[in-house]
């Protein structure tokens, strides 16, 4: 044995920390960010708070995990945020019938226009964001057709239960949303399907050599998307007790594509984290109320959502250059 | 070996003296002297690597020199983007025409130089004036169509006619003839040899043999960065040009080389492994027929170009072949897919690695895994003990240097990379192995373990297809090698007549009368081969053809028409 320099783990090392932050970065940020939120004020904790924040940020999360899956494969799903108004849009229509079954039809609704784009994307190798924009247009005008131009009530005591109830003390919803992320997070990680779908972001080409069922593959996952959006949307609908396939999704496949993204799956493709995406969807969901509720102008929180955002991206990014 | 040219300077219209270009520290030019008479047609050739483009891109403004200079009509010139070059009369047309698709065929040929009236371009005029020029081209077509909905080949024509028109000195043609028809490229050269009487000087680059010897009149050979041979064409046969394009003194044939290859393996007679006839791919493959029996390897030879990465992946159905049946054990795909492939059994290492082969970001584990996934997995949860039994087995059996099977598959060396590869095919249990370059770009070391290991497959009954530009890999791998040449198997050799003599020997002589043949039984075909990228093509041709629709589910027939039947 020779006397040598002991090398110990250089923390300061900038590669590494980058690599840590990459790894961990969004975790520790949601941490700190609830310590704070709960140093600053008191009644942040509490558990009407805390539900309200699970309430909200559940159909997000819904919405985020298929979301997660489409940019795995190198693509992304803009009708998501369309597909939710669509749902609201069925789901008066069949409520009479009960809420499962309305639920169901909604469903329907998400998986038949999720294969539409999946078909378009796999198939007609139409670029995944013009074809879900088109999808994401028309399903508007579609929802519109169904439902007409104004907001319905809703009053199925089983749709608002699905909306509004919990269990031990934590919202269905979240409970739900809950456990589509493990689901998700199995399917990825455990499944043929989910390295397949993995493997086909990462090098689509080698896929395909490798007998990979290319086409199969990418429509399931547009209609996962569209199912996932879909039941996020029965649940905005049970839980404001109204359908308002005008207003109901607005804005959600952005609001998606940040959870996504601050959880640092990268847009690249060949890389999906689910519990980053969990952890995503929660800290955009904690900053803005912790802002708002401090009282900070909505253009500030703007911004400093904007700043999160590109940060994120920026930090993924130097993943992929290495 | 180099042989000065004794015209003098004045006469030169190009000259490139002791140009040197390096990437990284990779010497892609050393000492290039390269020149061009006005009116002559000069070949530049070298396969693969050799600096063909490099020095194309560095008189073209593409690339500076990193030392040397270049002159154009006795004046130093240094280019800084190729719109210079183009100003001062060289133009480049490029395999991939880099014209504006959406634009209409008249308005690109006319970029720039629109004639105009009242400060409007005058389109009547543009129409008219394209119209014109085209149809000295060989192309007649509706000149206000979009360029992107012609053919390949015309389109090339539509590039080649504004290269000439902007007053160019010299004509660059990096593979031009690689997607034409065969009446296009006479169309070509009857252009070619217009642009000599008017004093244009082209150089021409092409694997095309054939062509070479049609038209041009003296022949620059690379090799490694540098220019091996400069010469009248007319005074080098194949043989020679072939031995220098490769490196390869016609008398070092040797027996035994430093290979890691053993002797000839033990062909299990019967029912061949495979069994691919009358593969065709338009414009790539032309009617080829291979048999590989189980424990033997076999060659695919042939310069750059000639088909043999087409062949492969046309057995896989990695590309759509146009025509041909592909029989494993005697039973014939039905579907051709690489899907369908591995599942009868038959893989292939394709090519490039980077772009065909490996998942980047993913680990060892997964990339090994890939293609064994479904077979992995109960209920469509793959099993994990299973998955790191093999790739475990694997790591070990091809000495996978890795950090474990968790490593990113980009952090290792292309050599152990290349290995994962393998790994992913072998957990496959094939019956079939095609290797498509198996140890290009890879180290001494990992190159002698693969060559090893395909000596060790085949000797345990897998049936092997080798594609090696190595001669040496080729001739010492191989128990039997098919030569190809322009997409036609023009030779089989087998015991002792594998050797690099005999390779070249075919490569050499194999052609003007297999051309002829196989020309005029492809004049025939014609109208099986939708070829017809022009209206005026089509129309001569008799086909009334979609312009430019790849054949996909086009019969074979014409293909095997063209096969010239090989002794066996």
């Amino acid at each position: 044995m020779t006397p040598t320099t002991w090398a110990g783990p250089d923390l300061l090392d900038r590669a590494r920390l980058t690599r840590l932050l990459q790894a961990y970065g969004v975790y520790a940020a949601l941490v700190v960010l609830f310590v704070v939120a709960a140093v600053l004020d008191g009644s942040f904790l509490s558990a009407g708070n805390v539900r309200i924040q699970l309430f909200q940020v559940a159909p997000t999360l819904m919405v985020a995990l298929g979301m997660a899956l489409v940019i795995g494969t190198e693509g992304v799903d803009l009708s998501v945020g369309a597909v939710i108004a669509l749902a609201a849009s069925v789901v008066p229509l069949y409520i009479g019938y009960g809420a499962p079954l309305a639920v169901l039809v909604a469903l329907v609704f998400g998986a038949v226009s999720g294969a539409v784009g999946g078909t378009m994307v796999a198939f007609a190798r139409i670029q995944p964001i013009v074809a879900t924009l088109s999808l994401m247009i028309g399903l508007r005008g579609v929802a519109e057709l169904i439902n007409g131009n104004s907001a319905k009530p809703v009053s199925d005591s089983g749709l608002l239960s699905l909306g509004s109830d919990g269990f031990a003390g934590v919202p269905l919803m979240a409970w739900i949303a809950g456990v589509c992320a493990v689901l998700t997070a199995l399917l990825v990680r455990r499944t043929t399907f989910g390295r397949q779908l993995v493997a086909i972001g990462d090098n689509r080409q080698a896929s395909k050599l490798a007998g990979l069922p290319v086409r199969r593959v990418l429509v399931t996952v547009y209609v996962l998307s569209g199912v996932l959006a879909a039941f996020a949307g029965a649940m905005i609908v049970g839980h404001g007790a109204e359908a308002d396939p005008a207003n109901q999704g607005l804005n959600m496949e952005l609001n998606a594509i940040t959870a996504v993204v601050v959880g640092g799956t990268p847009l690249t493709g060949g890389r999906v984290r689910v519990l980053g995406t969990v952890a995503g969807a929660l800290f955009m969901q904690l900053i803005t109320a912790v802002l708002t509720q401090h009282n900070v102008h909505t253009s500030y929180t703007q911004l400093v959502e904007a700043a999160i955002i590109c940060f994120a991206v920026y930090a993924s990014q130097e993943r992929g250059t290495r | 070996m180099v042989q000065q040219d004794p015209a003098p300077r004045s006469d030169w219209i190009v000259e490139v003296a002791g140009v040197d270009k390096s990437f990284a520290g990779v010497h892609a030019l050393r000492g290039v002297d390269f020149r061009l008479r006005p009116g002559e047609v000069h070949a530049l050739i070298g396969e693969n690597g050799a600096g063909k483009s490099t020095l194309i891109k560095v008189m073209t403004g593409v690339y500076r020199p990193d030392a040397g200079r270049i002159r154009l009509a006795g004046e130093d010139r240094a280019f800084r983007n190729p719109l210079e070059a183009q100003a001062a009369g060289i133009s480049t047309i490029y395999q991939e025409v880099n014209l504006v698709p959406l634009m209409s065929v008249a308005r690109n040929l006319c970029l720039g130089r629109e004639p105009r009236r009242f400060g409007l371009v005058d389109l009547r005029a543009m129409n008219r004036l394209a119209a014109e020029t085209l149809k000295r081209y060989g192309v007649d077509v509706d000149v206000s169509r979009p360029l992107g909905s012609l053919g390949l080949g015309a389109q090339q024509m539509v590039a080649l006619a504004r290269a000439v028109q902007i007053d160019a000195r010299v004509v660059v043609m990096d593979e031009p003839t690689s997607s034409l028809e065969p009446r296009e490229v006479e169309t070509l050269f009857s252009v070619i040899r217009d642009l000599k009487r008017q004093g244009i000087a082209v150089v021409y680059v092409s694997h095309r043999l054939d062509e070479l010897y049609a038209v041009c009149d003296r022949v620059t050979v690379m090799r490694d960065g540098a220019v091996v041979h400069t010469g009248e064409m007319a005074g080098l046969d194949r043989l020679r040009l072939i031995s220098l394009m490769l490196g390869r003194e016609m008398s070092t044939v040797r027996a035994k080389g430093a290979t890691a290859f053993g002797g000839e393996h033990e062909r299990r007679e019967g029912v061949p492994a495979l069994r691919a006839t009358g593969l065709t791919v338009r414009h790539r493959v032309h009617g080829v027929d291979v048999d590989i029996h189980r424990g033997e390897v076999v060659g695919l030879g042939g310069l750059l170009g000639a088909g043999r990465s087409e062949t492969a992946k046309a057995i896989t159905g990695a590309l759509a072949a146009d025509g041909g049946t592909v029989e494993v054990e005697g039973t014939a795909l039905a579907r051709r897919s690489p899907a369908a492939a591995i599942k009868a059994g038959v893989v292939m290492l394709a090519e490039d690695r980077k772009t065909e082969g490996i998942l980047p970001n993913l680990s060892v584990r997964e990339n090994i895994s890939l293609a064994l996934l479904p077979r992995l997995a109960r209920a469509g949860v793959v099993s994990q003990a299973k998955q790191d039994e093999v790739v475990r087995f694997f790591m070990e059996r091809l000495r996978i240097k890795a950090s474990g099977p968790d490593q990113k598959v980009s952090d290792l060396s292309g050599g152990n990379q290349q290995k994962v590869l393998l790994a992913r095919w072998l957990c496959l249990d094939p019956k079939v192995l095609l290797l498509d370059e198996p140890t290009r770009g890879i180290d001494v070391g990992a190159k002698a373990e693969v060559q090893a290991l395909i000596d060790e497959l085949a000797e345990q009954g897998l049936g092997v297809l080798l594609i090696s530009s190595d001669l040496e890999e080729l001739i010492e791998g191989s128990d039997r090698i098919v030569v190809l040449k322009d997409g036609r198997a023009v030779g089989h050799l087998q015991g002792d007549d594998v050797t690099e003599q005999a390779v070249l020997d075919t490569l050499a002589t194999a052609g003007p009368d297999g051309e002829a043949e196989a020309a005029g039984a492809e004049g025939a075909a014609g109208a099986e081969e939708p070829g017809g990228s022009t209206r005026a093509v089509s129309a001569a041709g008799g086909t009334v053809a979609a312009d430019d629709e790849r054949p996909q589910d086009r019969a074979g027939s014409a293909g095997r028409a063209v096969t010239k039947e090989e002794p066996r």
